[in-house]
């Protein structure tokens, strides 16, 4: 190994002792400057969104961001075996706070998901993807593929993810919960778990679904059977999916130019700034534009699993797979429902949409990517012992 | 270290397979896109067209109907309305209390309102109250706040600025029927309206336009966010009418209370200067749907508001007919300017004795004398000697009992009798109504307007054509400007009955003296009429009796025909007044006014008012185009 200036990116990093200036330096700069740039492209959707204007919706996310970019960097800095060390608080942490939502939580669009902490309102559902994430990396950072092929090792990790999972389903949140899961199985297979348990898995939840139905919220129901049949009822339901896709239509190649889209403008589409901020910016900016943010969605997951490849402990991989694999979900639930390819679930793009509580989540969570990153060749105790 | 190394290839090769499943995912959702936003680009841009640009036709302005100066008879005026939109309030039932609060909205309206909410989509406007007072909107702006989703917007109404006065020429406009709107889509359209009788339905076509049409963007209430284009239609053409308002006014002013029809026309082109009947209504109540309260009163009324007198009422022309069969009878050769009939004050045929006015009798007359003191008994002799059918084919010729062909609406054709009417309606004729059809009563049944055109085709000798349309977009009609062909009547004839008609005004014998004209060098000719209403007893037409006893529908009609200046005839005159008893009494002065006003005012064949100085008895100029 050859011998780096003490600030040399390429030196091992071993010892916390080097410092803050060394970590902040490590950062995945690249990164965050598509953090940025994602939130500039929110920024631009939500002053269309209103009109033309920064009020009421993008001086305050875009505020709010910069608040979460410095909670960023400061958690990208906290070491990551700190981190690792308070998974399991953070998860318990998290399901308590799913069960005091549930006792007590703020009601909206017919589902307990809320609680308001003063300033901020807080969705625990969507710190709970972080946390899961979090814990499951904690248990499997030591496991050996034998036990990843125990299912009774294996065992306890899915009831790790079935709790929040059902809590989750019990607000009633389907798409959160579904994501949930979701991220939870694909740290178990990153964890080694065997394939074809999810395999089977899927299919049992396949063939059990009709029995589920039955048991879905109303509303619930009629977002899928509206997105079986968008128009049974073009100005009910099915009402937001037709406009949605009116929207993204309409934009073609170059779109209709900033603050020039009908849809937008003229209040067809319906919540706009939050979940369905993407059309503001499919019918503005047309395919190129629309094109352009999916590449950047897609090279900001790409950089996550990077850092997940280049970790050298595996709590850190676990956890940067995880987190951008929560990325990769955002992005697929919410561009599908705009698009009309799965029923509508109430899931924002992320760091586009408005709203305070999908944005804090998701800097958390890359901050504790960053963490990763930055942490990614520290020594975890006793790891490579074994 | 070969562990950690083996391990983490594993893991690489595991992140690699989830990271190009997502790529996959990725690749999806683009080429979902693609499909979207660039092969049915051109479809989803249609659909957001639709959904943003609601192009709606909107109602052209009407026509305005003016009289042959200008001034307005029939014009428009922006009302405004209050509309809800039920999807943009909250509360629905909290705005529809404020708003009953605020504007006066009767229980049968509440109810209506209440309907179309509970029929319409949320995004369609209702109707809450048409014809908003400046209180009204007031009070509306003032409480905004209080009513989410009350819009208030500008329509146009009909408006009559001379009401009652002109409603019967004019005619007035009302929502059309449903009948009327699937038959013709443009009718539908929001604030359309269709005339419904006078110059209003006659010139319908003209006055309607062509609807334009509005391109609005719609945010997704359908509240309109802008305006993109504006295509104000064709608004209808503009009609004149051949009526002087100040002709017009003194017609109704002189009829007063009295029931009756008075028409003026141009004796030379025909055109109506004044077309008055009375009692009238108001017109610009149909705009707004008449009042049910009214609406009965009109129908109970025995004065019959409704009806156009002067064109569609029927009445015995009495006297006024006597011209006519003078003409008849010297055409039939019965009757010279010289032939002498005794008159004992009654005719005794058979049995039956028909009285002359004067019971005392007018010995021995000429035509122009049994003109001038109105004797029935040279009438009742003429007619005998006459026979029916040549004094029905005089009366058609003077366009009695004919249709008139006047541009408007709804004019009656009359009656008067000749043998084959009597065959075809199975009446036994017998000599003794063709005694009475010699003085206009029996079955002849003629209107003011047909009396007015005869008088102007005695006094011009030409078959003159009664017309109200003087202009339409500007454009003189041809009837304004046609020569009209003469009536094949035996100048000496005329000359004769002409003389006769001269001594009734002008001579102090005359029965209508007392409405001669008081104006220097100029003179009107005319005939006084008083028809029974009424068979009265043999013993009280011995009597004599007073018409003024008997109850007023009882009393006899009073008609006056006139035409001036004697020597270069201008204008034609007809007044009847229903149950007004003498002719002389209460027709003739109505006659004196208005023919003393037009030869002041000389409005005939202008289109500008007379500003220089009077001159009287002038001859006027011929019509021109201009």
């Amino acid at each position: 190994m050859m011998l780096d200036s003490p600030l040399s990116l390429r030196r091992p990093f071993r010892d916390r002792s080097f410092g803050l200036m060394r970590k902040f330096l490590r950062i995945n700069w690249l990164f965050v400057f598509c953090v940025c740039l994602l939130a500039g492209v929110g920024y631009a959707a939500l002053y269309s969104a209103a009109g033309g204007s920064p009020q009421p919706y993008a001086e305050g996310q875009i505020i709010r961001f910069a608040g979460m970019l410095v909670v960023m960097i400061v958690i990208a800095m906290i070491d990551i075996r700190f981190i690792a060390k308070m998974s399991w608080p953070a998860y318990i942490a998290g399901v308590l706070l799913l069960l005091v939502v549930m006792k007590f939580g703020h009601t909206g669009l017919g589902a307990k998901r809320w609680i308001d902490l003063g300033p901020i309102e807080l969705q625990p559902s969507e710190l709970m993807k972080l946390f899961l994430a979090m814990a499951l990396a904690a248990y499997f950072k030591r496991a050996t593929v034998e036990q990843t092929g125990n299912l009774l090792f294996v065992a306890p990790a899915a009831v790790v993810i079935l709790i929040p999972v059902a809590l989750i389903l019990k607000e009633p949140n389907l798409g959160t919960a579904v994501i949930t899961a979701a991220i939870g199985a694909t740290v178990l297979l990153g964890a080694g778990v065997r394939w074809w348990w999810f395999a089977i898995i899927i299919a049992i939840i396949a063939i059990s679904a009709p029995v589920l139905y039955e048991h879905l919220h109303a509303y619930q129901k009629a977002r899928i059977i509206t997105f079986l049949n968008p128009g049974s009822d073009p100005l009910g339901a099915g009402y937001n999916i037709i406009q949605s896709k009116i929207a993204l239509g309409s934009g073609g190649f170059f779109g209709q130019g900033y603050l020039h889209g009908t849809q937008n403008q003229l209040n067809f589409l319906p919540e706009k700034q939050t979940d369905f901020v993407f059309t503001i910016i499919a019918e503005e900016f047309g395919y190129a534009g629309s094109m352009a943010v999916l590449a950047l969605l897609f090279f900001m997951i790409t950089l996550a699993f990077h850092t997940a490849i280049t970790c050298d402990h595996m709590y850190g991989r676990l956890v940067a797979l995880g987190i951008g694999t929560n990325l990769f979900l955002y992005c697929f639930v919410n561009l599908s429902m705009v698009m009309g390819l799965i029923p509508v679930g109430g899931v924002p793009l992320p760091l586009v949409s408005y709203g305070g509580s999908a944005l804090t989540a998701v800097m958390l969570g890359f901050g504790v990517l960053q963490s990763v990153h930055v942490h990614r060749d520290v020594e975890f105790t006793g790891h490579t012992d074994d | 270290m070969r562990r950690v190394a083996k391990e983490r290839n594993a893991f690489t090769r595991r992140a690699a397979l989830i990271g190009a499943g997502q790529a996959v995912v990725f690749g999806a959702i683009a080429a979902r896109l693609y499909n979207l936003q660039i092969t049915n680009h051109s479809k989803y841009a249609l659909m957001a067209r639709q959904n943003s640009i609601s192009e709606r036709l909107v109602a052209p302005e009407r026509g305005l109907i003016t009289d042959r100066f200008g001034v307005i008879l029939a014009g428009n005026q922006q009302h405004w309305r209050a509309l809800f939109m039920k999807a943009m309030a909250p509360e629905p039932d909290a705005v529809l209390e404020n708003f009953y609060a605020l504007v006066n909205v009767t229980s049968d309206e509440k109810t209506r309102i209440a309907q179309d909410l509970a029929g319409h989509p949320g995004y369609i406007p209702v109707l809450l109250k048409d014809y908003l007072d400046w209180q009204d909107m007031a009070a509306i702006e003032v409480n905004t706040p209080n009513l989410p989703g009350v819009i208030v917007e500008v329509g146009a109404s009909r408006v009559y600025p001379l009401g009652p006065m002109a409603a019967h020429p004019v005619g007035y406009v009302a929502r059309p029927n449903q009948k009327e709107a699937a038959a013709n889509t443009v009718l539908a359209l929001p604030g359309m309206r269709i005339g419904r009788t006078g110059v209003e339905d006659e010139q319908d076509a003209v006055l309607r336009g062509v609807p334009g049409f509005v391109q609005t963007e719609t945010n997704v209430h359908g509240v309109v966010v802008r305006e993109v284009a504006h295509d104000a239609g064709t608004p209808g053409e503009n009609v004149a009418l051949g009526l002087d308002a100040g002709l017009q006014k003194l017609a109704v002013q002189s009829l007063a209370d009295n029931t009756g029809a008075v028409v003026m026309l141009d004796a030379v082109s025909g055109e109506i200067l004044a077309l008055a009947s009375t009692p009238s209504f108001d017109p610009g109540l149909f705009d707004t749907g008449v009042p049910t309260a009214v609406w009965n009163s009109w129908m109970t009324d025995p004065k019959n508001p409704l009806l156009n007198k002067a064109i569609a009422g029927l009445f015995a022309p009495g006297s006024t007919f006597k011209p006519t069969v003078a003409l008849a009878a010297m055409k039939a050769g019965t009757l010279t300017a010289d032939t002498i009939h005794t008159c004992p004050g009654y005719l005794k045929l058979g049995s039956h004795i028909f009285w002359c006015d004067d019971h005392s009798g007018h010995g021995s007359i000429n035509v122009v004398t049994a003109l001038q003191v109105s004797c029935d008994v040279f009438f009742y002799k003429v007619a005998l000697d006459t026979g029916i059918d040549p004094m029905a084919a005089m009366a058609h010729r003077m366009g009695l009992g004919v249709d008139p062909k006047v541009d408007l609406p709804n004019a009656a054709t009359g009656l008067v009798p000749t043998h084959e009417w009597a065959r075809k309606h199975r009446i036994n004729w017998v000599l003794g109504d063709t005694v009475v059809q010699g003085i206009g009563q029996g079955y002849t049944q003629l209107t003011p307007l047909q009396l007015a055109t005869m008088m102007a085709r005695i006094a011009t000798g030409n078959e003159v054509q009664p017309h109200i349309t003087r202009r339409i977009g500007g454009v003189l009609q041809p009837a304004s400007t046609t020569a009209w062909p003469s009536l094949n009547v035996d100048d000496q004839h005329l000359a004769t009955v002409r003389k006769g008609l001269f001594e009734v005004v002008n001579t102090p014998n005359g029965t209508g003296y007392a409405a001669r004209l008081l104006l220097p060098d100029v003179q009107m000719a005319g005939k006084t009429g008083t028809a029974q209403v009424r068979n009265n007893t043999s013993r009280q037409e011995r009597d004599n009796f007073n018409d003024m006893e008997l109850a007023w529908e009882q009393r006899p009609n009073a008609l006056f025909i006139a035409y001036a200046p004697f020597d270069n005839p201008r204008y034609a005159i007809a007044v009847v007044v229903e149950h007004g008893n003498y002719g002389a009494q209460s027709a003739a002065p109505i006659a004196h006014a208005m023919m003393t006003y037009a030869l002041q005012n000389d409005p005939a064949g202008r289109d500008t008012p007379l500003t220089g100085p009077l001159q009287i008895a002038t001859p006027a100029p011929p019509v021109t185009g201009t």
